[in-house]
Formats: C-alpha cells, structure tokens, sequence
C-alpha cells in the first residue's frame, strides 16, 4: 500500500546482518525515483569518501507510478560512482521495478560490507542474507544459474541481480546484470556492489496492493495500454529496436567507427537492424509490465568442434552495444557483434566502456604506444577472436595494463600516451558522432550519458547555433527526462507520456496532490541532483574534451570547435547555476 | 461456454499484462499473484515463459476437493467461484494437478482463473485465446 506520507524503504547493513524498514522523505517533495535516490543518498552517502568505502549506500529507488502503467518498468541506481567518485545515476528494467513494488519497498539501501561473498534476498516478508562464497569468481550467466535455485518457487516473479567477475574485481566500469537481459551499465554499479561482496540480489514481487476503486484508472490504464501497443508510438523499439537507427546515423556520418577515426563506412550492412533481424534475431521480450516488447535477443549458433557440434548462445542487442562491439571496434558482421557482447556480458563489463576502452587500446597498439607487452594479445580493428580473448583480460584484471584499462581509457592514457584520440566524454562515449551538442552535453552531463538531454537530438534537428538556445533546450530536456525517471518511467516512453499524461496518471491512482507539483519537482530533483554531483567532486574544469572529437566530420562537415567550446561553457554555468539552486532545495 | 487457452506461449514476451489485468480488473489489485494466470519462467529468461493458469477440467478435481460450495463445475469446464462459502482450507490448491489454484498467503483465499477473458485482451502477441468448449455447447443446446 502507497504510503502518502512517507517513502517506505528497507535499509540493509551487510557488516551487521541486520535490516531496517523505515519511512522516509516525501513523496510531495522528492517524487520517487531519481528523487527518492538523491535524497536517500543525501541522508546516507558519504559526501568526501571514496566509492568503495564500506558505508556508502547503493540505493535502488522506485517511483509512484512504478507497475501501475504501462512502460512504468524501470529502477533507477543511485550510489557513488567507482569509474568518478561522484554520485551518480544508472537504470535498468527487467523485472526489477515490479518486484520492488510487489515486495512493498519504494526503495532499497544496502550499507556495509558482507563478511564472506553473499546474496541478499528480500521479499514482502522475508529478509535474507546468504553466503554464496562458492559463486565469487563465476561469470554473470553460470552465477545466473544458481542463483534461480534459490526461491524457486517465485520463479517468474522475483528479480535477479547479479555481478561477474568485473565487478568483483573493481573493474570501473562494471556492470549489474539484471535479468539476464538487462544492466545497470554505466559509472561502475558493478564494483559498488563488488566492494560490499555483494554477487546477488534477488527481490521477490510475493505481495499485492490494492488498488483505487472506480472505473478512472482502470480505463486510464487501458487507453495507455492500446496508445503504446496499437498506435505508431512504439514502433521502431518493437520493430527492428534501437538498432534501427545505425543505418540512417551511418548516411548522415555521424556514426562513430574505429574509434572515432570515421564517421561512415560502407560495411555498415553487415551490423545493421534488418541484417541483425533477418539472420540472427531469436524473439523479443520485455520488462515486467511492458507490452512493448524492446528487448532484442539473437540467437548465436557457432560450430565448436566437428562432426557437426554446436553450441548456442543467445543474446541481447541494441544500438548501443552494436555501436560499442561493432563499428567502434570495427566489427562489421553480426554474429562477431554477439560473440564480443556475449563475452562482455559474461564478465560483468558495461559493454559501451568497454568496446569504447579497446577501441582506443587498439589505435594505441596500432601507432605503437602499446605492445602485446600490454595488451597480450595483439589487437587489430576487426579482429573478434583477438577481442575477446582481451575481453577477458579486462574482466579479469591479468595484468597491469589491462588493470588500468578498467578505469577507463583516460587512465590509460595518462600511463602511456594517447589521451588525444581517447574517445571519452565524461566516460567512454555512446554511439553518436552527431556533433557539437551532443559532445558537450555527453562531457559535461549529469550521467555522462546520451540519455541525459538528447543532445544528437539538438544536432539532427536544430538549426540554431546559438549556444544559449542549445543550451535551454539541453536544461529542459533534462528536467522532463528527471520527471520520467521520478515516475519511474522507461526513456523510450517519453512521448507516450506528455507532462499532462502523467498528471493524469498521478490524479488517477488518487495522488492529485503529485500530480500538480511534479513540474516544479521535477526541477527541484534536476537540482539536488547536481548539487550531489558537485559536493562528490564534480569539477568541469578536470574534464576535457579529446582532440579526436574535434576531428570528426558529420554530414553538416567539421565539427564546429568554436560553437563546441561555447556550448560546453554555457552548458557548465547553467548546471553551476542549477547546482547553487539545490541548495536551496529543504533537504527530506 | 468459452474456455480461456494459452495456446501460444511460444509467443510470450514476458511482459506479465495478462497477469497485470487479471489482478486488476477482477480483484482489484496491483500484483504478480493476486491473478487467475500467472506467468513462471521455467529456468531463466533464456528458456521463456509458461502461462500457470486453469486448464478447464471438466469433471474439476478442485470442485470435487471443495467441502464447501465456493467451487463449484463450471459448465464446459473449470469452476464458479462463490468466496462467501471459502473456508479457505486450500484442498481446492492441493487438488489441482496443474498448480493453477493460488492461495493468496495474505487474505487466505484461493485465486483462479474464471475464464472470462479480460485478460486476452491485453496480450499483445495473442497467446492467449478463448475457445468454444464442445462440452459446453452441448450442455446448452
């Protein structure tokens, strides 16, 4: 049952073993999700203490309108990120968000350090910490397999997170698998929850609440239904997925190939959408209340012997990690795409940073800066068996090298040269080459992410180059973004939820009160949130954006490094301004 | 009378709105169990979904079990359901060979699906269909 008051949110101390079930905040002020993260960690991080230290919290944090509409799936992470030091947001779908709410929590904090390598289980009455010390050191999919022997009787309505050996090695950059097909990819979760000795966490979805009487959410619910499955709405995610866009992004050159030395290759069929459709993909599936349906999953048949021995895997695929495994690394057939991400995801890598990472390596190597002294393995553009061989090195951490590579490419680079073509923006860049917008926001960004403010979104469709019209549109976007992951809503259900949409939502589900105040919420989360960012060591002045980027050459010619710098400068005094406005902000 | 199928599992994605309708539309609540059909993963995602839900017996192993008259045959299958006459003593749940009666841990009541169809309806791949039961047809005519 949705407490007005008060979030309801279980604290975990993994040192003690012992857990606390609190109310706390507001839903009027905080919202729930992005909001109900940033609070959670104003109350509980540790502003000045590095990422790993034992009490910094990971906080799981779902919203008010989480499991009661359609697409209203996802869970954002909140915790100090590994890769920065900062605080910092990851999101992932599956069946996490549902579990949550079925298990009654609006959000969970998990404190300390487990004595030996666990798996925490919470359900609506349960809480338990197991000792999994048996799994430390197995693979995302072998861990998998165990863990679902464990409450096997919710089998179907639990939610399964676990970290592979990336992230129990520290790897920056590593990943939380969530379901098998989903992540929390970026900024590191996986080693936050590698330094609590944390494999797994399953949440079980075993209780029900009840809901409003009266015909008005029910046929909310079902006008929203028929708009995202029966309308053009949700097309192109169900359809071919994400991966739709590589081959119009490759005509307008604005996809990045061979770290970021191109920007458009002909080879580009062999990785697009319908090739990946026609030959490899398997089916769909979907977040647990989505009906849409995005998750492509392909299916990789590969001889393993003769005599005709054949092994399958499958595996998901979308734009970005096609992007990451594919032209970044200059992978131009489909089923080499999988094998790379099939063993990316077996490590527990963030599967961008770390085709992004070895496509520098790779550069670095072929100008000679690196050898296989370092690399092991020699790596050329193009080469999938030499790749995943040094998959598993980054995974695994095998040697110096390889150990610093797992802090980003950055790192490396300031070891051995190469910081010049080292495609990072704040973390390893995501599948755009769309210009100056986007580098900016993508550099100087709350989540270093393309899905912050859609700046290739300004690139494709903006005229202006004002740097103060970009800019506004980047803030705005940003603040309906925060009123989505406040929700917590997926990203791709953006226009199916129009600011009116969702005060609609809120009203029906008798949260009137929400529903009037999540504009100017929305604002005050987009606020808290850089003032987090800034009092975990955000400085705009440390990061720089690569000269490879002023390199590049889309379809509207070189990139404007005039325009550029002023938009990042600007960009920088309105998340400065935005930082200061937080403080402001009454703390819950 | 019709009989609720979930004949194309194959197709299932895994996005439990079926489920999600069930719960809401007849027992008026948020929740994965709280629903006629419930949607298992046998194995993890990668080996897909299995639909747990009544499969229409006719005669109703869970009628017979019942002390009570809270289920009761169904004509071309599966069971009426009157809750005012549940006990809630679960022989309806040990008696279905399929698992498809829920106990619902925290009213105590059983839960099974009625084959109304509701949740046909928002199945975005048709797994789910209704068929004429014959038996039915007959018991009609």
């Amino acid at each position: 049952m949705i407490n007005e008051e008060a979030f309801r949110v279980l604290v975990v101390n993994l040192t003690e073993g012992k857990s606390e079930p609190v109310l706390f905040g507001s839903p009027a002020e905080l919202l729930g999700g992005s909001g109900l993260a940033a609070g959670l960690f104003a109350s509980h991080g540790i502003m000045d203490a590095p990422a790993d230290h034992p009490d910094q919290p990971l906080i799981f944090a779902i919203g008010p309108l989480t499991a009661y509409f359609p697409l209203m799936s996802k869970v954002v992470l909140g915790f100090k990120s590994p890769y920065n030091g900062q605080y910092a947001e990851s999101h992932a779908g599956g069946r996490l968000g549902l579990a949550l709410r079925f298990a009654g929590y609006d959000a969970l904090v998990i404190k300390g350090v487990a004595q030996t390598p666990s798996c925490l289980i919470v359900g609506s009455r349960s809480i338990g910490i197991r000792d999994v010390h048996y799994l430390w050191g197995l693979d995302v999919l072998s861990a998998g397999k165990h863990l679902r022997r464990f409450c096997g009787r919710d089998s179907g309505h639990r939610s399964i997170l676990r970290i592979g050996p990336a992230g129990e090695r520290g790897v920056t950059f590593a990943s939380v698998n969530v379901d098998t097909y989903r992540h929390f990819g970026r900024l590191g979760g996986g080693a936050a929850m590698g330094a609590k000795r944390l494999k797994g966490i399953i949440v079980l979805g075993d209780g029900s609440s009840p809901l409003p009487e009266g015909k008005a959410y029910r046929d909310l619910y079902k006008t929203v239904y028929q708009e995202v499955t029966q309308t053009p709405a949700m097309k192109k995610y169900h359809d071919l997925g994400t991966l739709e866009n590589m081959l119009p992004l490759n005509e307008l050159h604005a996809v990045p190939w061979r770290n970021l030395q191109a920007t458009h290759d002909e080879n580009v069929r062999g990785i697009t959408g319908q090739r990946f459709a026609e030959e490899l993909l398997l089916r769909k599936t979907a977040c647990s209340g989505c009906p849409v349906g995005c998750i492509h999953v392909g299916l990789l048949r590969e001889q393993f012997a003769e005599q005709n021995e054949f092994q399958y895997r499958q595996v998901s695929y979308d734009h970005e990690p096609v992007f990451a495994a594919g032209s970044m690394l200059g992978v131009t057939k489909a089923g080499g795409v999988l094998t790379l991400l099939e063993e990316m995801e077996r490590q527990g890598l963030d599967v961008m940073s770390a085709g992004v990472a070895l496509a520098w390596a790779t550069e670095a190597f072929e100008r000679g800066i690196l050898t296989d002294k370092e690399t092991v393995v020699p790596l050329s553009f193009g080469d999938v068996e030499k790749y995943r061989e040094a998959v598993r090195h980054l995974g695994l951490r095998t040697n110096d090298f390889y150990h610093l590579l797992g802090q980003g490419a950055l790192a490396a680079a300031a070891r051995y040269g190469g910081s010049d073509f080292a495609c990072v923006l704040g973390q390893e860049m995501a599948g755009y080459a769309t210009g100056e917008v986007f580098f900016a926001s993508h550099a100087y960004g709350f989540r270093h992410s393309h899905l912050d403010s859609a700046g290739y979104s300004y690139d494709q469709k903006a005229d202006s180059k004002k740097s103060e019209d970009a800019v506004a549109f980047l803030i705005e976007e940003e603040r309906r973004r925060v009123q989505l992951t406040c929700m917590v809503s997926c990203l791709f259900a953006r226009n199916v939820y129009s600011e009116e949409r969702l005060q609609e939502c809120l009203s029906s589900i008798g949260r009137p009160q929400l529903a009037d105040s999540v504009v100017v919420r929305s604002r005050d989360v987009q606020a808290r949130r850089w003032q987090l960012k800034y009092q975990t060591g955000y400085n705009p002045g440390h990061i720089s954006i690569p000269k490879r980027f002023g390199e590049v050459t889309t379809w509207k010619g070189p990139v404007d490094m005039v325009f550029m710098d002023a938009v990042a400068l600007e960009y920088q005094n309105a998340v400065r301004k935005l930082a200061d406005a937080g403080q402001g902000v009454q703390s819950p | 009378m019709k009989i609720l199928r979930a004949g194309r599992m194959e197709r299932c994605i895994g996005c439990y709105s079926c489920s999600l309708a069930c719960a809401r539309l007849l027992h008026r609540s948020l929740s994965w169990h709280r629903s006629g059909i419930r949607i298992r993963s046998a194995g993890g995602l990668s080996t897909g979904f299995e639909a747990q839900v009544c499969l229409g017996c006719d005669p109703a192993p869970c009628a017979e079990a019942c002390p009570t008259d809270a289920f009761r045959q169904r004509k071309g299958g599966g069971v009426k359901v009157k809750r005012n006459s549940c006990i809630r003593c679960g022989e309806c749940s040990q008696a279905c060979p399929v698992n498809a009666v829920y106990m619902d841990s925290e009213t105590g009541l059983p839960i099974v699906c009625i084959h109304c169809g509701r949740c046909a309806a928002f199945c975005p791949h048709d797994c789910l269909e209704m068929f004429e039961s014959a038996v039915g047809e007959e018991d009609d005519q």
